[in-house]
Parts: structure tokens; C-alpha cells; sequence
């Protein structure tokens, strides 16, 4: 394009970035839950543990997307 | 038979219902031609968020997923589990990727992934083997995809083909003439239907069972009594890396699929991607429930349908014969007709990218240079059929089993793409030389690696498996790894190897077509046609 918008060159970095390795990492570090005990409702670490981390998936996408935006 | 009739008439209701859905789709949100790849094969590039959350989620968490998923659980145990860190991994890994992905396809009219590494590395080569990795990895999954309403079919004691082979049929009718639409709106039934049998299923069948404390000891007493090394209710020393290197390996594979970024790309801007990395995990928690339906038929001492040679079992029906245990009878019809269903939007999109690929990197490439945007359609609608006679075919002349290993293979080989598309949208550093020589050499030592792998578990003496054994490098351990994971990092060091010798060599490389700010367009933006209109490009 010969005209560019006005300002700064567009980019997508951003240091809220960073946020998002947190929940790639997590999940992947498996002698944090690769234990039965202790039990919430029933489910062993392993599950309940693992579930919960859909939870900081969502709220680091969603931080990052709205700091970003 | 008889005792199957209630579970048979509502299956077949609903399923008449989201078929007509499929054919009334071409009037959905109306383009004014619908003869173009950007309305047949995108669905006009126009979808918001409610939709694209329907539609790519409909399109990932497929009808065979919700049933292997549990058949793994309930065969091995917590190793089956890696479909949630797999599915949790995934949105945080590709959100920046994805949304630099629209961007540029926005800009150039890309529609398939190859479109993108032919403009990015300039070579046709080169693109012609990322569509045909591409279709390859796809097709299987097609197939797989009837897998999974024969699973629910043979628990409803239907037997033989014809069933399956006029649910392909309307399915090919529908997508032939709606394109994208139509499982972009049979997605919200699916998933509707999904969610409501799974959220009864798991508040309901733990009830019935003592509560999920109970589930949990009822697996771990069939583990410990088995003595198969690797199942339980948590990993071992042995099977921690396979968890991990699977659950990482499978979330890099998942959006090279071409089916993946065709739900992607049919979104209008980039927020709405950028949403619905948020919002997709939704469907994670769903899966990882699912997942859990596997201890639950332990617990319910569920068994398996026996396949015809009456020795060893069908695993897949696993689920649908827990249902019919534990549900009455209608609601049975409703959970079989969610998988029924959820296995018919995958498959038309997964048709519809791969109809695509042949079009834009084969045909257009290397027969019809000048194909106008009516003969593209034209060739797409008309592939899309062929694709689906094929997966049929695959199911009906092969043993399914095929299938399953193909699809096995299709995660490993899909992966070679990874540095030509995913690196491609942030380096122009590799050589076109370097990317080929990487993907065939990774493609060479996962099949290898495949190869070498038995499954004791039903005699078989190679591509029994992903999880590799160490000790086949010489490593005195019974450690496994992920295949794809291995070929994957063989991939890379090659192909940066081959980068650095051909440059060295002053080998020709393509021209970039793409520029930086192409990366970062949104809606509204110039795109490459506009701009050649008014001369500034």
C-alpha cells in the first residue's frame, strides 16, 4: 500500500501477550495433577485439577484480547 | 429390533429435521450468487460470533471424538484424559496465529492454507504438497466420521450399510447445493442436542451410580486388576512424556487441518476469532465430561457391542450402549441423534475444505489458470461429491480399522506443515528448498516410527499406536513419546539446515507476495483486488 494509515505501523505485539503461555504451560506440567489425592466432589486431583485449567484458558485469552483490543 | 423402535423413530425424526435444515441453508443469510468459493466454500466470509462458535465448534469436536474419546478412557484410563490439556493448550497457542491468518487471507482471497504458502514462499511445488498432505490427513477423518453413527446404528441394532449410505447421501445433496451454510446452521441443532445430553449424562448417570467418587473406584478397582502396564486412573513414570508430547503435538496439529481454518476463515473480522478463543474452551469442559462417560460405563459394568468375529469388541460403541442402559428410551433417540448429527457437520466441512484444496491448488493450478469464480465452484461442488463417495467407500470396501490408522498417521503427517503454514505467517526466513526437504523428511521418519509400533492390545504388528518406545533409539527406558512430536522436530532442524545450505548454494527462492501490513488487516481493509483496481499496488 502506498497509503499507509496515519500513526504507528499496525503490529500485534504486546507485552499482555506473555498471559497466554501461562495456560499453555500449565496444562503440560503433569506432576503438578498426576496424583488421586485430594478428592473435590468426588473427582480425583488429576481431573478436577486439569478441568480447572479450562477455566485459565479462558480468562487469559479474555485478558489479553480486551488489554489488546 | 423391537426393543429399539422409540430410540429408531426419534433418531430418524430429528435427523429428517436437520435435513431439511441442510437444503433450506442456501437461503440462509442469501448471497446474490452463491456461485463463488467466498459464498459456496466460506459462506460468504461474513459469519459473526454465535455462529463461528457454533461452526467451529461443531467442526472440532467431532461425532468420532465423542465417541473414541470415552472408548480410550474406558480401555486405558487417565491417558485418554489428554483431550482436555490438548483442548485447553490450543486456544492460548494459536490466538495470535490465527487472527494474522485471517488477516492476510482476508487481503489475498486465500481460501485454503496452501493458497497461503503459494503466495508466501512462491512456489507452486510447494503448495502442491501442503494440499496433498492436507487431503490426505483429511479424507481419513471424513470416514471416520461414519464410524461414529455405525457406532450408534449398531446400537440400535441396525445392521449393514444401506443405512449409512443414504446419510451420506443426503449429505452430499444438502452440501452440494448449500455449501458452508448448511453446516454452519445444522451446527447450532448439534450442538444443542449435544449439550443437553451430555449435561443430563453427567448429573444423572453418577447419580444413579453413587456419585462420581464411586465412578472414580469402580475404575480404578478394573485398572488395578488389569494387567495391562499403562491404564489407571492417573499416569505412570512410563506414559507421562506421551501424555504430554500427544497433548502438545495434537494442539499444534489441530488448526493445519484444512476443515479447521475454513471455519476460521468464513468469520468477518478478527475480534470474532480472537472472541471465540475464549469462548471455545466451552466446548473442552464438554469434551472432558464426555471423556469421563468412559469410567461411568465401568462403574454401570457396561459392555461393548462384539464385532463380527465375535472375539474381540467394538470399544466404540461404548457410549451409546451406556445410554441405552441408562436413559429411557427417548432420550436414547435424542443422545444417538447428537452423535448422528454431530458426525454430519464435520464431515460436510471437512468435504467442503477438502473439495477446496483440489480446487484452488490443483485444478486451478495446474489445469484452468484462469478458472473464473463460477468454475470454481462448479469443480468444488462437484469434488466435494467425489469426496464423499469416497469416505463411504472407504468404510464400506476397507476394513474401518484403516481408517482409524490413517487418521492416526493424518495427525503425525499434518504436522509436517506446520513451519511452511504457522512459521510462514511469521518468518519469511526459510528457504522454499529447506521447507520441502524438511516436510519429507519428517514424513519419512513418522512413518517410520508408526511403523515400528505394535499394539499387543489387539495383535497388531505395526501402526498400532502414536506413543513410540525410547528404547527403539537405544534409550534403556520404557519411556514413549509422541510420534508426531519426534517427526515434527526432525521437520524443523532440516528444513532450517536445508534454508542455510541453499542460501549458501545462491539457490533460487520464490518471491513474497504477501507484505508485513498484510498481516494485520481487518475487516473494512483494502484486500489485493481493490487494490489492483486503483493502481496502488
Amino acid at each position: 500500500m502506498t497509503t499507509g494509515e496515519p500513526g504507528r505501523p499496525r503490529t500485534d505485539r504486546s507485552p499482555w501477550n506473555w498471559l497466554l503461555v501461562l495456560p499453555i504451560v500449565l496444562p503440560l506440567l503433569t506432576f503438578l495433577f498426576n496424583a488421586d489425592e485430594p478428592r473435590l466432589l468426588g473427582f480425583p486431583l488429576f481431573y478436577w485439577l486439569q478441568l480447572a485449567f479450562i477455566g485459565v484458558g479462558v480468562v487469559s485469552t479474555t485478558i489479553v484480547y480486551r488489554m489488546t483490543k | 429390533m423391537s426393543g429399539h423402535t422409540t430410540e429408531l423413530v426419534v433418531f430418524t425424526l430429528l435427523f429428517l429435521v436437520v435435513s431439511g435444515m441442510g437444503f433450506v441453508a442456501a437461503r440462509w443469510r442469501r448471497p446474490e450468487n452463491i456461485e463463488s468459493l467466498n459464498e459456496w466454500g466460506l459462506g460468504g466470509r461474513n459469519f459473526g460470533s454465535w455462529i463461528t462458535w457454533f461452526l467451529v465448534g461443531g467442526d472440532l469436536y467431532t461425532a468420532y471424538t465423542f465417541v473414541a474419546v470415552p472408548a480410550l478412557v474406558f480401555g486405558a484410563g487417565a491417558l485418554g484424559f489428554y483431550a482436555v490439556p490438548y483442548t485447553v493448550i490450543i486456544y492460548p497457542l494459536v490466538f495470535l496465529v490465527l487472527a494474522r491468518m485471517w488477516s492476510v487471507s482476508h487481503v489475498h482471497g486465500f481460501v485454503t492454507p496452501a493458497d497461503f504458502v503459494r503466495a508466501r514462499f512462491g512456489s507452486p511445488t510447494l503448495a502442491l504438497l501442503v494440499a496433498i498432505t492436507g487431503l490426505v490427513a483429511t479424507m481419513p477423518y471424513i470416514a471416520l466420521q461414519l464410524v461414529g453413527i455405525e457406532a450408534v446404528l449398531k446400537s440400535m441394532g441396525v445392521t449393514g450399510h444401506l443405512p449409512i449410505i443414504i446419510a451420506f447421501a443426503i449429505l452430499a445433496a444438502y452440501t452440494y447445493q448449500s455449501g458452508l451454510r448448511a453446516p454452519a446452521l445444522i451446527a447450532f441443532v448439534k450442538d444443542t442436542l449435544i449439550y443437553i445430553v451430555i449435561l443430563a449424562a453427567v448429573i444423572y448417570i453418577p447419580a444413579k451410580l453413587g456419585g462420581w467418587g464411586s465412578v472414580f473406584d469402580a475404575a480404578k478397582a478394573k485398572f488395578d486388576a488389569s494387567p495391562a502396564p499403562g491404564d489407571g486412573i492417573i499416569l505412570n513414570a512410563n506414559n507421562q512424556l506421551q501424555y504430554i508430547t500427544l497433548a502438545f503435538g495434537s494442539a499444534l496439529a489441530l488448526f493445519l487441518y484444512p476443515h479447521s481454518l475454513t471455519g476460521v476463515l468464513a468469520s468477518k473480522n478478527r475480534n470474532v476469532i480472537k472472541r471465540n478463543m475464549s469462548a471455545l474452551p466451552a466446548y473442552s469442559l464438554l469434551l472432558g465430561l464426555i471423556a469421563l462417560l468412559g469410567y461411568m460405563a465401568i462403574a454401570a459394568g457396561t459392555k461393548p457391542v462384539m464385532n463380527p468375529d465375535g472375539k474381540t469388541a467394538d470399544n466404540n460403541t461404548i457410549v451409546p450402549q451406556l445410554f441405552d442402559q441408562m436413559f429411557p428410551d427417548w432420550f436414547t433417540g435424542v443422545a444417538y441423534a447428537a452423535i448422528g448429527i454431530g458426525a454430519l457437520v464435520p464431515a460436510a466441512i471437512m468435504s467442503i475444505a477438502a473439495a477446496n484444496l483440489f480446487t484452488r491448488n490443483i485444478y486451478r493450478e495446474y489445469f484452468n489458470q484462469h478458472a473464473t469464480d463460477a468454475q470454481e465452484a462448479r469443480v468444488s461442488k462437484l469434488t466435494s461429491l467425489l469426496v464423499k463417495v469416497g469416505a463411504v467407500l472407504c468404510i464400506l470396501v476397507l476394513d474401518p480399522q484403516f481408517s482409524i490408522d490413517l487418521q492416526l498417521i493424518g495427525g503425525v503427517i499434518i504436522l509436517q506443515t506446520l513451519p511452511s503454514v504457522a512459521l510462514g505467517l511469521y518468518t519469511r526466513w526459510f528457504h522454499k528448498g529447506g521447507l520441502m526437504a524438511g516436510w519429507a523428511l519428517g514424513l519419512a521418519v513418522g512413518m517410520w516410527m508408526l511403523y515400528l509400533i505394535p499394539n499387543p492390545v489387539t495383535g497388531k504388528q505395526h501402526f498400532g499406536g502414536s506413543a513410540f518406545a525410547l528404547s527403539n533409539f537405544g534409550f534403556d527406558t520404557k519411556m514413549t513419546i509422541y510420534v508426531g512430536f519426534v517427526a515434527l522436530a526432525v521437520n524443523l532442524v532440516v528444513a532450517a539446515l536445508g534454508t542455510l545450505l541453499f542460501r549458501a548454494l545462491k539457490v533460487a527462492d520464490g518471491p513474497d507476495a504477501t507484505s508485513r501490513d498484510d498481516y494485520f488487516a481487518d475487516e473494512g481493509d483494502p484486500k489485493v483486488k481493490d487494490l489492483d483496481l486503483t493502481g496502488s499496488h
